[in-house]
């Protein structure tokens, strides 16, 4: 069992990626291909072993609830597509 | 009487505002009202290569939260991204938990019903878990007649404030104990000091999931339910319990025309309009999997020793059922009285006790505060740390009472006076109203007096009516201000009884 086009189709939307039709074939078969992987990993035997919920070996990076400088507004917003002298402007959301 | 057509579900979901100072993942302040955009850094903006640090407090406030709601604290918890696209979250994703929450299955306890026939139920929580807060998005007045101008402003500063999101089971049947939930786990939250809890401000926020169960004609079958509905917008608590109300109604309706229950519509997002009093279609509902959660790689777990656990178990403040309990028990208080002034917030709970403390009987403790402390605080619309009469004098005053030196009436003018002048002292306020004790023999010429002049009052006394003695009272105190009805009445009995 593999993906098909629809479910691609799906995900590209929720990730808000514009697929051509000629993309959209071509990440239907790579991401194919990825999942063909996982399913592969399904297989080993995993009786009795702890998941893995992250890569490093570390827990408890906890920093004291002290203020620290902000950055200035005007550098804030230096970078973005549109904005005004206090916020960020985006296309109206209703 | 007739079975009701249909039962209402409602489950809550309540995000609160953790009171920290700085944000769930970065130092920025959380401080509300601030001009736009002037609390954010790298991470709260989600610039590339910044990296999230978690803030100790806030797992404190969600453990001492939890274990308030008698929830299991997980000895391991981690950190998901829930993804999805919104201008008011700068990174496409926001941090939350998914599948091990820092905390899971508690209830609380509400009471539902009125006050003669009132029970206790048991509101069971599913979880409650840590997420970060997202921005505001301020929308544009001056652009609205020109379309073209038309956007939408957003403001960072509330990005990455630390929330506690509340999820209770579908255990709720109606608007009233929605209610009664949320103003049982507001009063918690603040006695427990880890949230400002001000729906205005939004560091209290409510979404109602309902849908109605129909009793099934076929009288072995499951009810009918109808397909869940989110109800977002809610303002305030009135809000909540209308709009539940009105949506409950509105599915029975709907489910009357077109039939469809549960799996065979989707699950919807409405919002509350205050105005006209009725949901509108907001969206329907994204299935959990759209949010595409996976394990936030910048964060590692947090490990949490049962120790600590107890360590903050140990530290919990009297929460409100068990003081409202020791009132009753302790004070021999009406638990009506208690509920009232357990209701009011811990500063009044702990200003009640410190007049018992200071020699004040239970009773007229209680009495005070109910009519004369909290008027004052509403007419003058101040909290009780304002207060101008502080427990100490109160509890002078209600002595003075309790010993006979003054009546509940002069009581109450020494009482205006405290509250008034501030710098003055109990004893001074009583010299300055030309109070004193009126001596027995004092009074017992004034009673003789009054009751020589009132021969008519003497005979119906005579006759069995004692309580015409209470037409005295009146002139005893023009006599003289300072007479105690109480002993007025006492002592006229006396004399008539005597002669």
């Amino acid at each position: 069992m593999s993906l098909d086009r629809a479910q691609v189709a799906k995900i590209a939307l929720l990730a808000r990626l514009s697929l051509s039709e000629q993309e959209l074939d071509s990440a239907t078969e790579q991401l194919g291909k990825i999942v063909g992987l996982f399913r592969q990993l399904e297989q080993v035997n995993t009786d009795g072993i702890e998941p893995l919920v992250h890569a490093i070996e570390l827990h408890n990076v906890l920093a004291a609830d002290q203020l620290a400088p902000s950055i200035e507004r005007e550098l804030a917003l230096k970078n973005a597509p549109s904005a005004d002298d206090e916020c960020f402007r985006v296309n109206a959301v209703l | 009487m007739n079975a009701p057509e249909y039962t209402t579900i409602v489950g809550l979901e309540v995000h609160v505002q953790l009171k920290t100072a700085s944000k769930l993942f970065c130092r920025c302040s959380t401080q509300f009202g601030a001009p736009p955009n002037t609390q954010v850094c790298p991470v709260c903006l989600g610039l590339p290569g910044s990296l999230p640090v978690l803030n100790a407090q806030a797992v404190q406030l969600a453990m001492r939260t939890g274990l308030a709601l008698q929830c299991r604290i997980a000895n391991f918890t981690k950190w998901d991204r829930k993804n999805y696209f919104y201008p008011d979250l700068p990174k496409g994703y926001q941090i939350s938990q998914f599948d091990l929450p820092i905390c899971a299955e508690g209830f609380l306890e509400i009471e539902i019903g009125s006050e003669a026939t009132a029970t206790r139920k048991k509101i069971r929580l599913v979880r409650a878990h840590l997420e970060e807060d997202a921005g505001k998005s301020l929308h544009d007045e001056s652009a609205t007649r020109d379309r073209k101008k038309s956007d939408t402003r957003i403001d960072l500063n509330r990005t990455g404030t630390p929330l506690l999101e509340i999820v209770s089971e579908p255990d709720i049947r109606s608007a009233e104990e929605a209610k009664s939930y949320l103003t049982e786990l507001k009063l918690l939250l603040e006695y427990l000091d880890v949230s400002d809890c001000n729906m205005q401000e939004g560091s209290l926020r409510v979404d109602a999931n309902v849908n109605v169960h129909i009793p099934n004609k076929d009288p072995n079958g499951k009810p009918i339910a109808t397909p869940i509905v989110e109800v977002k917008n809610l303002n305030s608590f009135r809000a909540v319990e209308r709009a539940i109300q009105y949506e409950s109604a509105r599915q029975y309706q709907l489910w009357q025309q077109n039939g469809l229950s549960i799996g065979q519509a989707p699950k919807q997002t409405r919002g509350w309009d205050d105005q006209d009093g009725i949901t509108t279609l907001q969206r329907e509902k994204e299935e959990s999997a759209d949010y595409r959660y996976f394990p936030d790689p910048d964060l590692v777990p947090v490990l949490i020793e049962e120790s600590e656990i107890d360590h903050v178990l140990q530290s919990l403040c009297e929460l409100p059922q068990t003081k409202r309990q020791r009132f009753v028990s302790e004070y021999q208080i009406k638990p009506y009285d208690a509920e009232v002034i357990v209701s009011q917030g811990l500063a009044i709970a702990t200003y009640f006790e410190s007049l018992i403390k200071l020699g004040s009987t239970p009773k007229r403790a209680a009495a005070w505060m109910q009519q004369d402390v909290l008027r004052t605080l509403r007419d003058q619309d101040i909290a009780i740390d304002q207060f101008a009469v502080t427990p100490c004098k109160l509890a002078g005053l209600l002595v003075a009472i309790e010993s006979g030196k003054l009546d509940t009436t002069r009581g109450r003018e020494v009482f205006n006076q405290l509250v008034q002048n501030p710098q003055i002292e109990v004893e001074a306020a009583i010299d300055s109203l030309g109070i004193v004790q009126v001596d027995n023999q004092a009074m017992e010429q004034l009673c003789a007096e009054l009751l020589a002049a009132n021969p008519d009052v003497v005979e119906k006394v005579k006759s069995g009516n004692a309580k015409a003695i209470g037409s005295l009272v009146g002139q005893a105190k023009k006599k003289n201000p300072n007479a105690d009805p109480r002993v007025v009445q006492e002592l006229c009995l006396t004399i008539i009884n005597a002669s």
